[in-house]
């Protein structure tokens, strides 16, 4: 079965990406897969200077979950374009870069590094994490900066399609894909984390120094599948759903719902080829479920009457 | 290099250790299938079994104790809810098993070695010992909790000099942080301490050797979800204060080259 996918004129080989922030920077899954068999791997999130990230604990496992608050520690761009990138099969596999900044004059800027590169394919403007306090979330929850942040890349990307990673943490998250369209986005991503917490009853304290941090894992699927429903809905962008996809059959529900691309999160952590299996057991699971190509199986969802 | 796999292996034998006051604490788990014909004493691997579904969703990490082609061996405490599944495997129940993961111990043939051990921290010095081609060159000085059947300390024995130090109360700290200090004192000049076990342990083995100029190894123990390098999850801060991974820069760190 054909699965090319095409993103904003992005080609990709199949529909599996995996997400920011859970497969690092593709070289260390390396010894467990061929990373040419992936669609595209979305980096971890990077900044225009090296980040430390926050303090440690960082991690919290929540049934069928986790919480992190990682804060974008990365080695800053300028180590990814010379010591990653050119490490990576970028001519066969969609490598996506995912920006995080602190303004929306430094979005700009790093998007002008990054689409200079030809080894990049696109961009993906995290403008959704919960973790760290500019940024991120703030840009997140409002459409107005949403855009701002969205025009600023969009002005210094050059050829390469801008995806708009959006937050769940929100009341109405078509206002922020209509925002992130209007000002120029490609695509979409839906969604990242969920904002959540937790304590330990007995020590009294929270389990993350950062005491909230974001939530992910197979516990979000339902919330993403509605929020990647409704973005599709919403605007006339791809978008990439995203969030508590475990299996194949997971692929296939945001496949049904509109999704044009899927990523795979928190499951890079369940197994280190967990992404290279969703990839080849794809076209065997759409056709179980009696599609006949990619295409037609895509937005395919029968709604009540 | 050793190239890292994901395989399946089975459970072959899950054996509980010792009398302790908790039974059922402490086990060896020995899983077969194709397991490891190149690693180092030191490193680790990442184990989740088939019937944790998605309620569990990370591996865990755990020492290599030993490996070869027909399987691997490790050792555990029931510390949590993976350790309490874990504990609750049958022989034929599968296992996800990724690695060899880390860097693993210095090995130096001709140099008098120190292994420093806390509780199940012993576990990667079985390997090391088994490994190591002048075993007469070894020494071992085990700190523990429970009674000494609870871990594979009688294997040990059997193989090179062992002295273990019983910490029945929180009382008898100063005694046993006195007489790990003046152990490692002992290997200064030209001898190597390595050590393993928790955090407090490993603090006071890596001051005393900094204060006694005694080259020594850390192997640190965190919270991993992928133990490859990818989830961040795990970081340590290292001789200047930048943040590295547990999982790929170590577990075994210089005491020098991080901070605890």
């Amino acid at each position: 079965m054909d699965l090319t996918t095409t993103i904003a004129g992005l080609r990709l080989k199949n529909p599996v990406l995996t997400a920011s922030g859970t497969f690092g920077f593709g070289l260390e899954f390396e010894d467990y897969g061929d990373l040419r068999e992936l669609g595209g791997i979305v980096v971890k999130g990077l900044s225009l200077k090296p980040r430390e990230g926050n303090p440690m604990p960082r991690l919290a496992e929540t049934p069928c979950g986790m919480l992190n608050a990682i804060g974008i520690q990365n080695p800053g761009v300028e180590c990814f374009l010379k010591e990653k990138l050119p490490r990576l099969p970028w001519r066969e596999t969609a490598i996506i870069a995912n920006l995080y900044a602190c303004g929306v004059e430094e979005f700009g800027e790093l998007a002008g590094v990054l689409s200079a590169e030809e080894g990049v394919a696109a961009l993906e403007v995290n403008v959704s994490c919960p973790n760290v306090k500019e940024g991120g979330a703030a840009f997140g929850q409002d459409p107005v900066q949403i855009g701002r942040v969205t025009e600023s890349v969009k002005r210094r990307a050059g050829s390469k399609p801008v995806i708009v990673k959006l937050s769940p943490n929100v009341t109405d998250i078509t206002a922020c894909a209509r925002a992130a369209e209007s000002a120029g986005a490609d695509a979409l991503s839906a969604v990242n984390t969920l904002l959540g917490m937790a304590v330990d009853a007995r020590t009294r304290r929270p389990r993350l120094a950062n005491v909230v941090g974001g939530l992910s894992g197979p516990a979000i699927k339902p919330v993403a599948l509605r929020c990647v429903f409704q973005c599709v809905r919403a605007v006339g962008i791809p978008v990439i759903g995203l969030g508590g996809i475990a299996s194949a059959d997971d692929a296939l529900e945001f496949l049904l719902v509109g999704a044009t691309a899927i990523q795979v999160g928190t499951a890079n952590f369940l197994r280190p080829d967990f992404a290279f299996g969703l990839a080849r057991e794809l076209p065997e699971a759409l056709a179980s479920a009696g599609a006949s190509n990619l295409s037609e199986y895509r937005g395919g969802l029968i709604l009540p009457d | 290099m050793t190239r890292r796999t994901c395989r399946e292996l089975t459970v072959g034998e899950l054996t509980p250790l010792g009398q302790s006051e908790r039974p059922g604490e402490f086990y060896r788990l020995r899983l077969l299938g194709p397991g490891f014909d190149d690693w180092k004493p030191g490193q680790f691997v990442m184990l989740r079994p088939s019937c944790w579904d998605l309620e569990l969703l990370w591996g865990r990490p755990f020492s290599l104790a030993g490996a070869d082609e027909e399987g691997i061996s490790v050792f555990f405490q029931v510390v949590g809810r993976g350790t309490k599944r874990l504990a609750g495997l049958a022989p034929g129940d599968r296992v996800s098993v990724w690695g060899p993961l880390g860097n693993g111990f210095a090995l130096e043939s001709d140099t008098r070695t120190l292994l420093l051990a806390g509780g199940v921290g012993l576990a990667p010095f079985l390997g090391y010992a088994a490994a190591h081609p002048a075993p007469g060159k070894l020494e071992l000085l085990f700190a523990h909790r429970l009674p000494l059947s609870c871990y594979p300390y009688a294997e040990m024995a059997a193989r090179l000099r062992v002295e273990a130090i019983h910490e029945a109360t929180p009382a008898d700290l100063p005694r046993i942080i006195a007489g790990i200090t003046e152990k490692i004192a002992e290997y200064a000049p030209d001898g190597l301490v390595l050590a393993c076990g928790p955090t407090p342990f490993l603090r006071t083995v890596r001051q005393a050797a900094l204060d006694h100029g005694v080259r020594a190894q850390v192997s640190l123990e965190n919270r991993m979800a992928c133990g490859v390098g990818a989830c961040l999850g795990c970081v340590c801060r290292d001789g200047l204060g930048h943040h590295v991974q547990v999982c790929t820069q170590g577990p075994v760190f210089w005491a020098g080259d991080v901070q605890l």
